[in-house]
């Protein structure tokens, strides 16, 4: 087995420079790199293009590469809970491309499966037609769509092998195994590190032949957004 | 005038047996709690889930365990959780029978508004473009009106358009309509102690009249 294991999320993210393109794994605060941005935060690299479904919120996620303008250009679906988002958006100083959810997803699915575009109905006869290729396929109107790639893919998992296979958990999938195919160079942090051999080949939902670089994290907080119980 | 809570009672008696349904924020969200129990049905989560259970319990409150709207949730016996790829493959592909979203306005064509309010702050799309181009049936759930007494049933939508000719049934505080596939809203019942008269007064597109028009039911 090729050995993927990193020391820790500054090693990972060493050669991350200003100005790369990456892709985060999570839905709302759920299943994001919580120690790759934590990391990214210190070394405080600059004008970054960011692929990931939302922004964060102010304080936490995403939220705290906008605090200090590490961000040039977001690439989401749904923006609405960051204010700090607004604010740099209003001002020009934030650039935004918004995407339906599922043409997003299936764009960084292409991405790492080798599809250059594909055609999608979701957008026909709206403003995310604008400037797209429309074809007719039985009687339908569908939508042209390119892969999307990145430099550095950054995404979370429950559990991993030194291998670098990993395993989800709940909802915090989301976008994580779709974005671990399309990093030129994809960083995998876990809750739990175990060597090659311990998980049930089975069970493994991104095979580690994606990953290049896995860490066992440390100190995950899991924030939540709507915190909603029975009584 | 029905609340909102009436509005997903009304919308929960289109819910048919067997059926995969996905339930946007807001009222839609409200659907689920008048979901017969005599019907098998699986509500889908765009973030990744077949299977939505109640809110948890305190105690069983899941980070890693939320909906679309990102409350925490729990899962029901039989659930499958999927990457995003995955679940708008399911979407798209008409694997999902029912779909039951929010709306700013609804054209007389079926078209749809609901994402977008020039001049004011964008918070995005999410999967409702993805969502109304795909389902077989689409119902919206709104205020016939808007807060500043503006019909939400329109000639043309004005807003910038989620989906075009999607929409096939809409529930308001007032009543339930169609769309003709000719264009137009056919009213189909009215709320309890609402008149045709009000209900024509407050629709700008095209309304559709046949014969007597019922109040609905809640049995």
């Amino acid at each position: 087995m090729i050995n993927k294991t990193v020391e820790n999320a500054a090693e990972a993210v060493k050669d991350i420079q200003d100005g790369a393109t990456l892709m985060m794994g999570g839905f709302g605060l759920s299943g994001i790199p919580e120690n790759c941005i934590t990391a990214l935060l210190q070394k405080g690299v600059r004008d970054l293009t960011i692929v990931s479904n939302n922004a964060g919120v102010d304080d936490f996620g995403i939220g705290l590469f906008l605090q200090k303008r590490m961000v040039k250009k977001m690439i989401s679906s749904y923006v609405g809970e960051n204010d700090e988002f607004e604010r740099q958006l209003l001002s020009g100083e934030l650039e935004v491309e918004l995407l339906p959810q599922g043409t997003l997803a299936e764009r960084i699915r292409a991405g790492g499966a080798g599809i250059p575009a594909f055609f999608t109905p979701a957008g026909v006869g709206t403003e995310v037609a604008v400037g797209k290729e429309v074809r007719e396929f039985n009687g339908k109107l569908y939508l042209m769509e390119l892969a999307l790639e990145a430099d550095f893919a950054l995404v979370k998992a429950w559990k991993g092998d030194t291998a670098g296979n990993l395993i989800f958990k709940g909802t915090a999938r989301n976008f994580n195994p779709i974005m671990a195919t399309a990093g030129k160079i994809t960083i995998a942090e876990v809750e739990e590190l175990v060597p090659a051999g311990s998980l049930d080949p089975n069970q493994i939902h991104t095979p580690g032949i994606y990953v290049q670089r896995i860490f066992q994290g440390n100190n995950y907080e899991k924030r939540i957004e709507q915190r909603t119980v029975t009584r | 005038m029905l609340t909102k809570e009436q509005i997903a009672k009304r919308i929960a008696q289109e819910v048919e047996h067997r059926q995969y349904i996905n339930l946007g924020i807001g009222i839609p969200t409200l659907v689920a709690n008048y979901i017969p129990t005599h019907l098998d049905v699986v509500l889908q989560s765009e973030n990744g889930l077949l299977g939505i259970g109640p809110f948890p319990k305190e105690s069983e409150v899941d980070p890693d365990l939320i909906n679309a709207g990102k409350q925490t949730i729990t899962m029901l016996p039989g659930s499958a959780i999927f990457d995003s790829a995955q679940s708008f493959a399911m979407i798209r592909g008409g694997h999902v029978h029912l779909t039951i979203l929010g709306a700013m306005e609804v054209s007389e064509q079926g078209d749809i508004a609901n994402w977008k309010v020039p001049g004011k702050m964008v918070k995005g799309m999410g999967g409702a473009m993805d969502l109304v181009a795909s389902a077989k049936h689409i119902i919206v759930a709104m205020q016939h009106c808007s807060k500043d007494g503006h019909s939400k049933l329109l000639p043309t939508c004005t807003l910038p358009l989620t989906g075009i000719r999607c929409v096939k049934k809409i529930v308001t505080d007032l009543a339930v309509l169609e769309i003709a596939p000719e264009g137009g809203f056919i009213l189909k019942e009215r709320a309890p102690g609402i008149t045709v008269e009000e209900i024509k007064s407050k629709t700008a597109g095209k309304l559709i009249i046949n014969g007597e028009i019922p109040e609905m039911s809640f049995d």
